[in-house]
């Protein structure tokens, strides 16, 4: 059958500047560039370009830039290019259409809606060159109050157990499998380093980063991969994982091809078999029953670890984080729709869902009206691209935020989108060993240290600016908010001002 | 401008800086309201006549049973149906209005009453609530529901004088100097907008607690958010407000010392916790993390006064002037220290209140029953309305 497919993108090659040394050639899993003697030029085949950027980084004399095809549409709004390709795509191979990283589609980013606030006159602003300016976080479920002997400086009632931040946020869950071992270790590391978690996501624990399982949240998902007791005690929390951002209501599907031996031994599933997450946890049909599964893993881990339980956001986020607190989730983890991802449907992960701004919002103050916010706590995720954002997140209610694309984005990814094909030419979502070891950990758990300590002094910064010396006192501080560009409606849910109000 | 109610407090947010001053006879002594309004009087300059006011407790020693309220109206409508609400829900001993005196500079003062009542004991009994919770909720809903009543105070052998002028002016309209007192505290107020509302004037009360506070916190929100949980409806969008409800949330509620309270909402940094002794540093961890929206951010001086005595509290970073200084049984605080040197010239123990460090000061009799007492926070066991009604509560936000 002929194939409809117009290439995505162009390679421009700079002819005066190329020096042919194969290089591109060499960085592309793609096989994109190659170098043709008999030409005596370099060649590109522009259909095979995902826009990865390695090549355009790695060439020795900047000779590369990657364009759009430059194919015009056929003018009309509505049959766009992009819907064009897809039906071109299916009619080809009748298959559902994969996707991966977060939803691209131009809906409303309600971050950039959102302005912050700063002290003048009336209060002092922070200098936190001077004076302490404390980021530090604790998750985990609390009592309402506590009971405690003032005199001798001793509690009475008893704490749960908290998980420690020294910044106000982690990595989230990405699994080995759908990332390299590399790319775990390089967040183990960096999560070491900077006080802070990564997740394992649903793909066990590699014996490798045993060492750093105290910085580690090990995820309990609805294929249960790599779960026994010594993986749920190994780490510092346990999350079970309802449902991610990207792909509300649907499981995952890592391909045998990608289970090797130790994608397979982690997982402790058969080498070359494809490993399953059905769309639901096949134990948990209703809220009762997650009462049992978190409370299964609190018996098995003697109470000594907070659970956590990941949602993604929709519709009716609100009410259903109000029942996970009531079934004892310690954290409640939301997750909106542009959160990033290994391998969706496109059309899932394009249209399902709602933006974190929203959920989170509404579930904070859902959690307030019940009287409830301050016994659970609450992070969100799905696309933190800034320290800016980060700030926005706990002003509106979260108590910290996973961030998983912006470490990835450090890491060297490129936003590229083709995570499921196991090529990734920066060594992150692949398991060919020829491109994980271009990712050096160490080096690599380097660029994240200094992402996220770069966010943290912001952070610092623009909570200094507002009068505020603790991340306790920014949690759920609306009014440090202002909306801008928004309806009456989005500030309703968003429980903002407008700006100038 | 007197009537532009868009600018009052609970319409917008009005950040205000103040003096704020108190003075205390540990042994339980009542003195009159002379030497208070000097010391506040001294501190003119950082009011700008936009509100000024005073708390006193022991002041009714003969109704010392009865919660004394004393309400403000602007109209004869809104008496009428504030007395036909409080008939229904309390027992009145009796009721008259407060003697004022004219005084110049202050205009358009409301028609200001005090009540000496005591909850209807059926319907106290009915509603499920104890003796305070039920008196709260019926001042929220005086303040919050009545157009044009506020209840300036509602505590037991207390008061609350305030108003809108010079705090020196105020006390002369009152005629603060025919009340005897074991505590007094002032309030001089700096307000950024011009309400000119006799009901946003300060000390801020409630039950027996009063609140005179200098300051702009920048945990609004946050500490509003969190006591708004627990049926504390925040109508003056004050930090006055806030921090009163705070301390009514964590001392009368959850039981802890005033101290306590106070340590809570200017807890030990993560720094000094981290050079605890572990059981220390755990105990300080769990406050800190049950209670982390309690915590109070930004600059503020506070004085809280109770039947126990007076408590002054400063912010962590001690970005706001508070001095304290002592004579005999006599304790006197002030934003500033002429301002007790004026009445008080030979003072001992003259030094400012640390960032964070709350500064307790009980009566001689409090102070030994305390010592008697467990120390272990008994919370108090009875709901809150929110809990035992039939109807969910309104939303709040937006």
């Amino acid at each position: 059958m002929l194939d409809y497919l117009l290439p995505r993108y162009k390679v421009e090659r700079d002819r005066d500047l190329c020096v042919q040394c194969g290089v591109c050639e060499r960085s592309c899993a793609n096989e994109v560039h190659h170098v043709d003697p008999d030409l005596g030029r370099v060649v590109a085949d522009h259909a095979a370009c995902v826009n990865c950027q390695r090549c355009v980084v790695m060439c020795p004399t900047k000779a590369i830039a990657i364009t759009k095809w430059p194919q015009v549409d056929s003018g009309s709004a509505n049959w766009t290019l992009g819907y064009m390709q897809d039906i071109a795509k299916q009619a080809q191979t009748g298959a559902v259409l994969l996707s991966s990283m977060g939803n691209p589609e131009p809906y409303p980013i309600y971050w950039d809606h959102l302005l912050l606030n700063a002290s003048q006159v009336t209060n002092p602003s922070i200098d936190p060159l001077r004076e302490p300016m404390e980021t530090r976080v604790l998750l985990g479920g609390r009592p309402g109050m506590l009971k405690v002997n003032e005199r001798e400086h001793k509690l009475v009632s008893p704490m749960p157990p908290q998980i420690k931040l020294d910044v106000p946020l982690m990595f989230s869950a990405m699994s080995f499998g759908s990332i390299s071992l590399n790319a775990q270790m390089s967040l183990a590391m960096a999560a070491r380093e900077l006080g802070t978690y990564f997740n394992t996501g649903e793909g066990g624990l590699h014996r490798d980063l045993e060492p750093y399982a105290a910085n580690a949240i090990v995820q309990v998902a609805s294929g249960r991969f790599g779960v026994d007791p010594h993986y749920l005690a190994a780490g510092a929390a346990i999350e079970i994982k309802i449902g991610q951002g990207a792909k509300p209501g649907i499981g995952g599907h890592l391909p045998g091809e990608k289970i090797n031996a130790e994608v397979s031994r982690t997982r402790m599933i058969p080498q070359g078999t494809d490993a399953i997450s059905p769309a639901p946890h096949h134990d948990i049909y209703s809220i009762e029953d997650l009462r049992q599964l978190i409370f299964s893993l609190k018996e098995a881990t003697r109470y000594a670890k907070p659970v956590a339980v990941k949602i993604a956001a929709v519709h009716n986020a609100a009410a259903i984080a109000s029942g996970m607190a009531r079934a004892g989730a310690d954290i409640i983890v939301v997750d909106g729709f542009r959160g990033g991802t290994g391998a969706a449907p496109k059309r899932i992960r394009d249209n399902v869902g709602i933006p974190i701004e929203l959920a989170l919002a509404a579930v904070d103050q859902r959690l307030r009206d019940e009287g409830i916010r301050s016994t659970v706590s609450l992070v969100a995720a799905g696309s933190m691209r800034s320290s800016a954002d980060v700030v926005r997140a706990i002003a509106l209610g979260a108590d910290a935020v996973y961030c998983a694309s912006a470490a990835l984005i450090a890491l060297g990814c490129h936003q590229c989108g083709d995570c499921s094909s196991g090529k990734c030419n920066w060594g992150i979502a692949t398991q060919r060993p020829e491109l994980t070891r271009r990712l050096n950990p160490e080096i690599a758990a380097e660029r994240v240290v200094n992402l996220i300590r770069g966010w943290n002094h912001e952070i610092q910064e623009m909570m200094g600016g507002m009068g505020i010396n603790a991340i306790d006192s920014l949690r759920g501080n609306r009014l440090m908010l202002r909306g801008v560009g928004l309806n009456e409606k989005e500030l309703e849910i968003l429980g903002v001002k407008y700006a100038g109000e | 401008m007197q009537n532009r109610e868009s600018l009052r407090e609970g319409r917008v947010r009005i950040p205000s800086g103040c003096a704020i001053a108190g003075i205390m006879d540990r042994s339980g002594s009542r003195h009159d309201g002379s030497d208070i309004l000097k010391s506040i009087a001294l501190m003119h300059d950082r009011g700008n006549g936009l509100g000024g006011g005073f708390a006193a407790y022991g002041i009714y020693p003969e109704y010392k049973d009865l919660y004394a309220f004393h309400i403000m109206y602007e109209s004869r409508d809104a008496r009428t149906e504030t007395e036909a609400y409080l008939d229904k829900h309390f027992m009145s001993e009796k009721q008259e209005r407060i003697p004022t005196e004219s005084v110049g500079s202050i205009k358009n003062p409301p028609d200001i009453w005090r009540y000496f009542v005591a909850p209807h004991p059926m319907r106290l009994n009915m509603s499920g609530l104890d003796e305070f919770e039920y008196t709260m909720q019926h001042v929220f809903h005086v303040n919050g529901q009545i157009d044009g009543a506020f209840v300036a105070s509602s505590g037991k052998n207390m008061g609350a004088f305030k108003g809108v002028g010079y705090p020196e002016d105020i006390g002369e309209f009152y005629r603060i100097q025919d009340y005897r007192a074991w505590a007094w505290t002032a309030h001089g107020r700096f307000p950024t907008n011009t309400p000119g509302w006799w009901g946003g004037a300060h000390p801020f009360t409630l039950l027996n607690w009063s609140v005179v506070h200098n300051g702009e916190i920048s945990s609004y929100d946050t500490n509003r958010r969190y006591v708004e949980q627990f049926g504390y409806d925040c109508e003056l969008q004050t930090d006055t407000e806030v921090i009163t409800y705070l301390f009514d949330l964590l001392a009368r509620r959850h039981g802890f010392s005033q101290e306590m309270a106070a340590h809570i909402m200017t807890a030990s940094s993560w720094d000094d916790i981290d050079r605890m002794d572990p059981e220390r540093a755990a105990f300080e961890t769990a406050l800190r993390t049950t209670y982390s929206s309690a915590l109070v951010n930004g600059p503020f001086s506070v004085i809280l006064g109770s039947d126990e005595g007076l408590l002054a509290l400063n912010d962590r970073l001690k970005l706001r002037a508070l001095m304290a200084a002592e004579k005999g049984s006599m304790v006197y605080l002030a934003s500033e220290q002429a301002a007790i040197e004026v009445v008080c010239p030979d003072a001992e123990n003259v030094r400012s209140i640390e960032g964070g460090v709350p500064f307790v000061v009980q009566l001689d009799e409090v102070a030994r029953r305390k010592r008697g007492e467990s120390a272990e926070n008994t919370p108090s066991a009875k709901p809150f309305k929110h809990e035992v009604g039939v109807l969910p509560r309104r939303r709040k936000e937006a």
